[in-house]
């Protein structure tokens, strides 16, 4: 789960780094009052989960208070990479002598928190992977120890030469740190983190991204979800406990296990047509789970046809058969489907759909040929 | 021969007591696996399906039964700590099932579990199997051979699939390892190569790979070093969006790495036949043998 900027600068600040002020508006008038409130040129800023927002005309200085209200009318709605501004942050706009990077990931190929920080800071830092790789400075932690003072001020000297710039930087990192296992974060970055003309250090944009397995046991980060920023097919699917995300194309599937049903999109592709999406109903079955999954995937208009593809281990075959009679009940399916199941309790699954009219297809190379045709509106 | 599981495996399932960890013991010990203990805290001396001894703690169980080797079938919220616990208990292979476990979670558990000299596999892992000897997780013992083929991946259900193929070929299994869809996992694929090239039972290796981290590629280059038997390798996620999780926490492509393109170039020039869909696998390995 992604947080915004403004999440992200409040958990900062809740962890002792030093965050210029700034508040969130969702109207222009709110825009204004907070803009009056600070004082001062100040900078508005979409709050929307994309990159590049700059580019995209939603960053925007503005010189009076009057100007801010102009530019957060013009922001808010706006749409950034398909998903619309519902809220601005108003910052003071710094007067800024350099920027740098300081992130942290959870490493893979580690196995350990690694920090990384860069002198090249205020663009993407893949970017300054791709360029200039040697501005990259990493250091993967023992989180048995944390991050260790000497650690933190050894990279801090790598973006400042000012020992006191140093020293700031590395308590910012080790808040930082802290922070990550705080709030459960899979990558906690500040981007830019900045020196004002009077020689502080601040962390001025923040990206936080929590892993979905931490939102369980922590519900106030769970809390600061913004459903308005996910397409609404994916919130249905997440409340029903299946994992779903749209594509273009007109071939609908519904698979069980996340490897499975992206090979299952990958054959449909192999076979000439287009998936329209990647869902998995999880290991174990429920019929409701089925008819949630038809219900969401034939409300997409793009979708020509339905393809199932279940190899039961420990979700069940009647299960499954029993959801697709049940949803077929509850509302029409609309475009032709093609069932392959097989595997745990496969008899019975296919005798209950044999008894509502449909038919099951065994070998899933069969069943993804006949669903693309299908989808091209032929005979299979 | 098989790898990591056999005839003298003794397993104690972490969780018995639950829904999946009584399910999946009772199918476990129809299949054959010597399952010699359950631990559930609060049900220390009660038995399972009135035969396997119950017990509050791990360490009580391996004490009572010299049970070698766990499965883990609890709650993501604890399971860190059930990882912990078979650990510190001097088990020599843990099998965590669990999916959902929070990766910091997992940055602390991996250290703990490695300087004790125990093996895990997993999480978010269907499991292993050797056809005819012993399973340890959820895979489905009926669609499994007794052969030479040795399967690891990162999957579940797609495992499934190219073992139902491998089967229904006459194309037998001597272990087949799910080794988890995490981005931190115990045991990679180059454990289980290393594995299996050493395993005098196993003729040929499949890996069955998908999107996201750098394991595949470290794999081809081990395989290009270091396996003399053939490999057939499949990836997952051709179709894939970037910057989206697929399912699995860690099936994800980060910015332009990841992808299934790179790991497929990257098997293929390590001399690993790739298949271009799962139906690939047994043309490909006949051609191999």
């Amino acid at each position: 789960m992604n947080l915004h900027e403004y999440q992200a600068r409040d958990i900062l600040r809740r962890h002792g780094i030093p965050v210029p002020p700034g508040e969130v508006a969702s109207t222009a008038a709110e825009a204004r009052a907070i803009a009056e409130r600070l004082g001062g040129k100040v900078v508005v800023k979409a709050q929307v989960h994309a990159g590049g927002r700059g580019k995209a005309g939603g960053v925007k200085l503005a010189k009076t208070a009057a100007e801010a209200e102009t530019h957060a009318k013009a922001i808010l709605g706006m749409t950034i990479k398909g998903l619309t501004v519902q809220k601005v942050l108003i910052a003071p706009a710094a007067e800024i002598a350099s920027e740098s990077y300081v992130g942290i990931i959870v490493d893979r190929a580690s196995q350990r928190p690694v920090l990384m920080v860069s002198p090249a800071g205020g663009i993407d830092i893949e970017e300054v992977a791709a360029t200039t790789p040697e501005k990259i400075h990493r250091l993967a932690i023992d989180p048995r120890y944390g991050l260790l003072q000497h650690q933190a001020l050894a990279l801090g000297f790598q973006l400042y030469s000012d020992v006191k710039q140093a020293r700031a930087a590395a308590d910012i990192m080790q808040k930082l740190y802290t922070a990550v296992y705080a709030v459960g974060a899979s990558l906690a970055e500040i981007n830019p983190l900045v020196t004002t003309p009077d020689g502080t250090v601040q962390a001025l944009d923040a990206k936080i991204a929590i892993d979905d397995s931490e939102l369980e046991r922590r519900p106030e980060i769970a809390a600061l979800r913004d459903v308005s920023a996910e397409a609404a097919a994916e919130v249905a699917a997440r409340e029903a406990g299946l994992t779903f995300i749209k594509l273009e194309g007109d071939v609908g599937c519904c698979v069980n296990g996340a490897g499975l049903a992206m090979a299952t999109m990958d054959l449909v592709k192999y076979y000439g047509g287009e998936p329209a999406n990647f869902l998995d109903i999880g290991g174990s079955s429920n019929p409701q789970k089925v008819v949630a999954a038809l219900r969401i995937i034939t409300s997409d208009p793009n979708v020509k046809s339905i393809l199932f593809n279940i190899f039961g281990g420990i979700t069940r075959g009647d299960d499954v058969a029993n959801g697709i009679v049940q949803a077929t009940k509850a509302f029409p399916l609309r475009v032709p489907i093609v069932i392959r199941l097989t595997g745990t309790n496969e008899k019975e699954g296919i005798a209950i759909l044999e008894r509502a009219g449909f038919a099951a297809v065994s070998d899933m190379d069969d069943a993804v040929k006949q669903a693309v045709a299908k989808a091209k509106g032929k005979a299979a | 021969m098989s790898i990591f599981i056999d005839h003298a495996t003794r397993l104690v399932v972490q969780g018995i007591t639950g829904r999946d960890g009584s399910f999946h013991a009772k199918q476990m010990m129809a299949y054959g696996t010597k399952v010699v203990a359950g631990v559930t805290p609060g049900k220390g001396g009660q038995r399972f399906e009135d035969t396997v001894p119950v017990f509050n703690t791990v360490a009580e169980a391996v004490h009572e039964t010299k049970a070698n080797a766990a499965v883990i079938y609890v709650p993501a919220a604890v399971a860190a700590s059930a990882i912990f616990e078979a650990a510190d208990a001097g088990l020599g292979l843990i099998v965590c099932i669990t999916e959902g476990i929070p990766v910091l979670d997992m940055t602390r558990a991996l250290p703990y579990v490695h300087e004790r000299g125990s093996r895990l596999i997993g999480p978010n892992c269907p499991g292993l199997i050797s056809p005819g000897r012993s399973k340890v997780g959820i895979i489905p013992g009926n669609i499994c051979e007794p052969g030479k083929i040795g399967v690891v991946s990162r999957s579940g259900t797609l495992t499934y699939e190219i073992i139902h193929q491998l089967s229904t070929n006459g194309l037998g299994q001597s272990t087949c390892v799910g080794i988890g869809g995490d981005p931190l996992i115990g045991t990679n694929f180059v454990h289980c190569l290393t594995a299996f090239e050493a395993d005098p039972e196993t003729a040929a290796i499949v890996m069955i790979g998908e999107i996201g981290g750098t394991d595949e590629q470290q794999a081809a280059e081990f395989v290009k070093e270091s396996v003399k038997k053939p490999v057939v390798g499949f990836i997952a996620g051709q179709t894939a969006p970037p910057g989206r999780r697929m399912g699995h926490a860690g099936a994800i492509i980060s910015g332009s790495s990841g992808t299934a393109a790179e790991k497929m170039t990257a098997l293929a020039n390590a001399g690993i036949s790739v298949m271009k869909r799962p139906a690939d696998v047994v043309p490909l390995l006949k051609e191999r043998l």
